[in-house]
């Protein structure tokens, strides 16, 4: 895995997750960037990223790439932080979730510099 | 100074165990050249599209590779790589270069062999078309993604699976008829639903196959086309390419192809057009969730209404905006890297009035071609007129 994604999600483990801000035109993102995806200025901040989310959209995988095949089924979400970012994981804890649930950010290790994003219910 | 279609051809899409990448495109080349009346002598240019060749034959440098298997050592000769819509960029590239004057006759196509790869290998090869760390890393698959959108689209208009599957039914329909089609059956509404969940909702019958193939198109100057006497019916009239965030989760509306509306908007206003004056349309129905979207992107549809479309039969072959007459990517099977090219190739036999599925008199008709799940997305238009 990229560096930059490495410490995204080691941020994460330690529980201080964070994104990008920009300073001229508000919208949030997520790294690697350097160039605000709205306004394209260079004015992007690192800022603290709450630790929940809303589910946005989830789907359960039947059949899978090779490093997942065994794993199968499992349930992919995209949930939405307050800040504005979306961030795609896998489901714990529960086999399905609707759109609209409140989620908690987690990651799991998966060997040296591999990292799985998860997602489980707060509820 | 315009762009003319000289010839075209693809080969029979499917399995073609013991080919090469070489093989297939020099089939696909010769026909296309043989249809244009020239030989690989008079190619000046070669823009062939190939998504996963390194990962499926261990093989780059495709352009040079190709450009000698087909004859056309003098040409030169590029590979373009936009993941799914490969071929599209090059048939850019070629017109481009036509229209810039540098050169008076190119082939562009594209091909990609899939079947002799496992398909847990295939799988993992074409995810190599979403981001990697944020998508692929967490066992997103293709078909994932897409069902994300279909989840998202269905919960945003109400609209159900059985209208997904529609899809499916027209194309499936279509291809029953086009000879060169992978899968030439028919299937029905309930077949779809009880067919093998791939990432909810989305089944078995919603995914196009794995498909071996290839195609080209030959494209020459108005000026070299009149002075060697070469009758063509079918002119480039505008294109337009355009991206978007590479992942999913980075866009503001799941259930909305942004790439595809700017490219859209681009190619109608080069082709001095609108959506209304589209008579025959090739778009990317890599699932079926894939072809509603894009008719509401190509402004076929307003946003919401696109289910409405199969269901209806107003995108079937005698219906007010005819949608891949060819069987789609659905049907018609998806060589990823030659697929705008395969696109190009029935538009062109539509307007020229030889398709399988003819419809009445066309004189406009569009290709729409996606890489990844949105993040590129090239739509060409034709017309007829010729020189």
């Amino acid at each position: 895995m990229q560096p930059w994604f490495v410490e995204f999600a080691e941020r994460i483990d330690d529980g201080d997750p964070f994104y990008l801000a920009c300073e001229e035109c508000g919208a949030a993102a997520l790294p690697p960037r350097s160039v605000c995806p709205d306004c394209g200025t260079q004015t992007l901040e690192e800022r603290s990223l709450s630790g929940t989310a809303t589910v946005a959209a989830s789907t359960t995988i039947f059949s899978s790439i090779p490093e997942y095949a065994d794993d199968t089924p499992y349930t992919i979400v995209i949930a939405t932080f307050d800040e504005g970012v979306r961030l795609t994981g896998q489901l714990r804890d529960v086999e399905e979730i609707d759109r609209g649930e409140t989620v908690a950010v987690d990651v799991e290790s998966r060997g040296e510099d591999a990292w799985l994003v998860t997602f489980a219910p707060t509820g | 100074m315009s762009v003319q279609i000289a010839g075209v051809a693809s080969t029979p899409f499917g399995e073609h165990p013991g080919s090469s990448t070489r093989e297939l495109f020099t089939d696909a080349a010769l026909e296309a050249l043989e249809d244009a009346s020239l030989s690989p002598a008079a190619v000046e240019e070669l823009y062939v599209g190939n998504f996963i060749g390194d990962l499926t034959d261990d093989q780059a440098h495709v352009g040079a590779m190709l450009a000698d298997a087909i004859g056309a050592q003098q040409a030169a000769s590029v590979r373009t790589e936009s993941a799914c819509a490969s071929a599209s960029s090059a048939v850019r590239s070629g017109v481009q270069a036509l229209e810039a004057g540098d050169a008076d006759v190119a082939v562009v196509g594209g091909v990609e062999l899939m079947s002799a790869s496992g398909l847990g290998e295939v799988t993992d090869a074409l995810a190599n078309a979403a981001d990697n760390e944020y998508e692929n890393e967490a066992g997103l698959t293709f078909p994932g993604i897409y069902a994300l959108m279909a989840q998202a689209y269905l919960h945003e208009f109400d609209a159900t699976q059985a209208d997904l599957a529609a899809v499916a039914v027209k194309n499936y329909e279509n291809g029953v008829s086009n000879p060169l089609a992978q899968r030439q059956e028919e299937t029905t509404v309930e077949r779809v639903l009880d067919s093998p969940p791939i990432a909810t909702p989305l089944n078995l019958g919603d995914c196009c196959p794995i498909t071996d193939g290839a195609s080209a198109a030959v494209l020459v100057s108005d000026a070299f086309a009149d002075e060697h006497g070469l009758e063509t019916t079918v002119t480039f009239a505008g294109s337009g390419q355009s991206s978007d965030s590479l992942a999913l989760q980075d866009r503001p509306d799941l259930a909305r192809t942004r790439a595809a509306e700017r490219a859209a908007e681009d190619a109608y206003e080069r082709a001095g057009i609108s959506a209304d004056d589209v008579d025959v349309v090739e778009l990317h129905d890599c699932f079926t969730i894939a072809e509603i979207l894009a008719v509401e992107s190509l402004g076929f549809f307003e946003r919401g209404e696109g289910a409405r479309g199969a269901v209806d039969g107003e995108t079937a072959v005698g219906g007010r905006i005819p949608i891949n007459t060819s069987g789609g990517l659905l049907a018609k099977g998806h060589p990823v890297g030659a697929t705008g090219v395969a696109q190009l190739v029935e538009i062109t036999k539509q307007l020229e009035g030889r398709h399988p599925n003819q419809i009445d008199d066309p004189s406009v008709g569009l290709t729409h071609t996606v890489g990844g799940s949105g993040a590129s997305c090239v739509v060409n238009v034709l017309r007829t007129g010729g020189a």
